[in-house]
């Protein structure tokens, strides 16, 4: 079981009243899995987080957990051992920037 | 007795004003999508209360939204705009090829018939197309391969398709505009597409009458007249009596033939109504006074329209999806402000008032005439 935690506009976006949310992700979970897991169970985010086609992270979005920040690593680089087992979440973040 | 919907878009949400006939008291629903860029909302002609409205944000990209109960509820749709094949490239800034990328969606076309297909004109400029309600999309990839294409150049807000007019009399018939590219017509559903910009004349680029390479940032025409176009340019105010193959200056006694938007009375084809504002540098008013102009004879006579608008300190631009007509009698206009305001005259243009003064910025105004 992992835990996500999204921003606030992809939580109204999804409708998740709650700051986390927890999916199941098969195998040994890489970034890849995860977020292909919640794009499983919320359509509606496809595209909010990576690119469609090149499955690239959006600019301004980071991917945090244990207080690494994940953003720049492989997708297929396993997770943490804390965020595999569901003690710590996996962050996805909005950049703060903008107006 | 008859009512209006008005559809405004803006930097930070959506927002629904409704009032009956009389365009008098009105409700006010909003923000829908607060925080998110709404370029375009529109409804389809065949089901009113099917409305379509494209949703952005620098964060999280572009999202597609479709209401089946008048804007009351909505719900997200497809949003994977994925140009055909191997797009190539145009022109950049700096004049080097670059790779045509999908930004965003500018403009929502519902069909007048179906209110299943919707066409989206696009930044990196082409077009689009669903066929399901939203659920998908596939580019008409002819627009974007026309031979002239590698040579587009994007203009100061992006290399943006923002028009798109189904010609009333012809079914397989299809305006565009491209900022800044210039106008397109299709003859036959898409399958291959003409510039249609004889008669332009632009001295910011090499050719001044080159064959695309103009900022044109508005068409409109009246359904009972087809083949006449009307077009608020870079600079220029020009019209076709031919739908398009060749154009004519008509910006008269305009104080400044600089603006965006341009609209045609719903029952006067020969009523057109534009926004002058300064320069293409300083983007508002000339002397600080908001003044729609008029024009009742087809161009190049028009008169200001100034009763109700602030006539001192006011520095708004209005942008080129921001103006509407209802097709009441009388006709009623509206258009929506860079400083948060949506103004309607319910009397062809004669007085106005502020619907709303303290919105976001408006991108975009619509409005539907309902039962």
């Amino acid at each position: 079981m992992i835990r996500v935690a999204l921003p606030a506009h992809l939580r109204s976006l999804a409708k998740i009243a709650d700051r986390e949310i927890t999916l199941e992700v098969d195998g040994r979970p890489t970034q890849r899995a995860v977020l292909d897991a919640l794009e499983a169970r919320y359509p509606m985010l496809r595209g909010t987080i990576r690119d469609q086609d090149t499955q690239l992270r959006r600019a301004f979005i980071r991917f945090f957990a244990c207080e690494l920040d994940l953003s720049h690593e492989s997708p297929d680089a396993p997770l943490p051992d804390e965020v595999a087992a569901g003690r710590e979440p996996y962050l996805i973040v909005g950049a703060m920037a903008g107006g | 007795m008859s009512r209006v919907r008005v559809l405004v878009g803006t930097r930070k949400g959506a927002f629904i004003l409704t009032a009956d006939g009389t365009r008098e008291q009105w409700d006010v629903s909003g923000p829908h999508f607060g925080g998110w860029q709404l370029y375009h909302l529109k409804a389809s002609p065949a089901d009113p209360d099917r409305l379509y409205a494209s949703q952005s944000l620098g964060w999280f990209g572009q999202l597609i939204q479709r209401s089946d109960d008048g804007g009351q509820t909505w719900e997200p749709v497809g949003n994977q705009f994925s140009y055909d094949g191997t797009p190539g490239t145009h022109q950049w800034y700096d004049g080097t090829p670059h790779p045509w990328e999908f930004e965003r969606v500018w403009h929502l076309e519902p069909s007048p018939t179906d209110p299943d297909t919707v066409h989206a004109g696009v930044e990196d400029a082409a077009l689009f197309r669903t066929t399901d309600g939203g659920q998908s999309w596939q580019e008409l990839p002819a627009l974007r391969e026309h031979g002239s294409a590698s040579g587009w150049q994007p203009g100061a807000g992006g290399m943006c398709l923002h028009t798109i007019i189904h010609a009333p009399d012809d079914p397989k018939r299809l305006y565009t505009a491209i900022s800044a590219a210039g106008a397109f017509r299709t003859d036959d559903g898409g399958q291959s597409w003409q510039p249609i910009n004889h008669g332009l004349h632009s001295d910011g680029i090499p050719d001044p009458d080159a064959e695309v390479g103009h900022c044109v940032h508005r068409i409109a025409l009246h359904r009972e007249r087809p083949n006449v176009l009307f077009m608020q340019k870079h600079w220029d105010v020009m019209r076709s009596d031919d739908a398009g193959d060749s154009w004519y200056e008509i910006s008269g006694d305009l104080p400044t033939d600089f603006g965006f938007p341009i609209d045609v009375h719903a029952h006067e084809p020969d009523t057109v109504y534009v926004v002058p504002i300064k320069s293409d540098e300083q983007h508002y008013p000339p002397e600080g006074r908001l003044r729609v102009y008029r024009s009742r004879t087809g161009g190049n006579e028009w008169e200001p329209l100034t009763k109700g608008l602030p006539q001192s300190n006011c520095y708004v631009n209005v942008l080129r999806d921001a103006m509407a007509v209802d097709s009441l009698d009388d006709c009623g206009i509206y258009f929506g402000t860079t400083g948060g305001q949506v103004y309607v005259s319910p009397d062809a243009g004669d007085s106005w008032q502020p619907i709303v003064r303290d919105l976001p910025a408006v991108l975009s105004v619509e409005v539907q005439t309902l039962p």
